[in-house]
């Protein structure tokens, strides 16, 4: 018998080893596996072609594995990014307080208000689009709910008697940030990181789809998709299926993993 | 040197005055008692001294100056609860070393064993974890020190050991100890003299 906290380990184990394996089979694949089969095109899912093969008979599988795998990158990209602007946020604002606090807290409502994917198109076209507008837009809209929860938690410890004891010593805000609450706010911090993911790439996915992400010649899931979007009228459904199932179903494996993690470390925590 | 708090007036928000004009003065390497029944403002008087809290009027002073916000505060003040003024997160050395890392004698006369030093301040009952409060306080920038309640929590043959400790300590490095208590024989066994709150006010 295995209790439930070997259980939660072992689904974190066994999640991370299937997202590391698409993430490292991904970057393997190099475009001459993608070749184009004209022989072989159109080929429902089954025999050699397990997620069928497209217009030009390359293997969905393999597309949908690289794509998958480019996703991921720019998914982790975006919420490390976005975790570290929380925490520097987060930490500020109830360290340095006053207009500070006012601004990081105003900051954190504005950017909450305006609808995320909206948001994304207006920040990735005024920053030049593809790769770069992507990853910009989609971090600079997710910081916001890890920011409330650091801020809310540094809050407390700036309160605590061991907090105020260390001003008394003569110490500064770089210190107090540094040792007092660092180690307190970092279980929140990976938490955050994991839980942002899962929305960072299906964000960075439809922004693709519409046209307004990573450009056409990527090997992205969003490029595959809303080029699938073509042939699904003429009854290719595994075009598109495959590719959108596998994205939703890494985002939602990347999601039990936070929560898990979320169990492990502290199960008061309710983070979203 | 003396510390001087002088017509402090102080309440929480916008409630009744805890204190009214207040004033109450200590000098360097002496001993005084505070003592006055519950809830009459000894634990305010004690953060508004150390810095802690800021008087609505009337001002604290050493030797006629006001005393910087940055920098080391000359007035420490020992809280009751020590498991909450250490950070759960450090180890004992480094609690300790907050201010500056303390002799051997002094840690062997606070009765701090050495292997202390590397446990969680969990891994620490109230009286281990109140010498280590104590003693970081006892650093060579301390010149006044307020003990509030230090050792109410804690069983007789402790306090003694803290009590004997810290008043040596006090006798040779010239500190000025306020003893906030509600233990009379404590206080006479202890202090130069004894003040009661209620006395203080103008
Ligand atoms: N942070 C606070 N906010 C509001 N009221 C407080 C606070 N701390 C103490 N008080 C009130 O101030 C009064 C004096 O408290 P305190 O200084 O702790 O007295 P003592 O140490 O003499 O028992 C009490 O009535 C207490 O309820
Ligand atoms: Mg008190």
């Amino acid at each position: 018998m295995i209790g439930i906290r070997e259980k939660t380990i072992l689904s974190i184990s066994v999640f991370s080893f299937f997202f590391a394996a698409i993430l490292i089979a991904g970057s393997l694949i190099k475009e001459d596996s993608l070749y184009v089969e004209l022989s072989n095109i159109f080929a429902p899912p089954g025999g050699g072609h397990i997620f069928g093969t497209d217009w030009v008979g390359r293997d969905m599988l393999v597309r949908t594995v690289k794509g998958l795998s480019l996703s991921m990158k720019i998914g982790l990209l975006c919420s490390v990014a976005s975790s570290l602007i929380a925490m520097v946020l987060g930490v500020a604002a109830p360290l340095l307080g006053g207009k500070v606090d006012i601004f990081i807290s105003w900051l954190i409502d504005f950017v909450l208000s305006i609808p995320h994917t909206l948001a994304i198109i207006l920040i990735s076209i005024a920053c030049g689009g593809g790769l770069q507008g992507i990853v910009i837009g989609v971090t600079a809209t997710h910081w916001t709910s890890l920011t409330r929860v650091i801020r809310a938690e540094v809050m407390q410890i700036r309160e605590a008697e061991y907090t105020k004891l260390s001003r008394r010593f003569g110490k500064g805000n770089l210190f107090i940030a540094k040792e007092h609450v660092l180690p307190h706010i970092i279980p929140q911090l990976v938490i955050g990181t994991v839980l942002i993911f899962p929305h960072a790439i299906l964000h960075e996915a439809s922004v693709t789809f519409l046209g307004f992400g990573l450009p056409a010649h990527e090997p992205a899931i969003g490029v595959i998709l809303s080029e699938s979007m073509k042939y699904l009228t003429s009854g290719k459904w595994w075009l598109a299926f495959f590719p959108g199932i596998s994205l939703i179903a890494v985002s939602m494996m990347v999601n039990s993993i936070g929560k898990n993690i979320e169990r492990l470390i502290d199960p008061k925590t309710a983070y979203r | 040197m003396r510390l001087n708090a002088e017509n402090i007036s102080f309440r929480y928000g916008e409630e009744r005055y805890i204190l009214k004009d207040v004033n109450f003065s200590v000098g360097s390497g002496e001993v005084v008692g505070l003592t006055a029944p519950s809830g009459f403002g000894k634990t305010t008087l004690g953060k508004i001294l150390a810095g802690y809290q800021r008087p609505e009027s009337g001002r604290v002073t050493i030797d006629g100056a006001e005393i910087k916000s940055k920098g080391y505060h000359p007035v420490q003040l020992i809280f009751q609860h020590p498991e909450k003024a250490v950070n759960p997160k450090w180890k004992m050395r480094k609690v300790l070393a907050e201010t500056e890392m303390p002799s051997r004698e002094l840690l062997e006369a606070m009765g701090i064993q050495n292997g202390w030093l590397d446990r969680w301040p969990s891994e620490l009952s109230g009286g281990e974890l109140q010498r280590f409060c104590v003693t970081r306080a006892l650093s060579e920038k301390t010149k006044f020190l307020i003990a509030d309640e230090m050792t109410t929590m804690l069983d007789a043959i402790t306090q003694a050991q803290i009590w004997n400790t810290v008043l040596g300590y006090a006798r040779l490095h010239k500190i000025g100890v306020v003893v906030i208590s509600h233990d009379q024989p404590l206080l006479e066994r202890i202090c130069d003299r004894i003040v009661n709150l209620t006395a203080c006010s103008g």
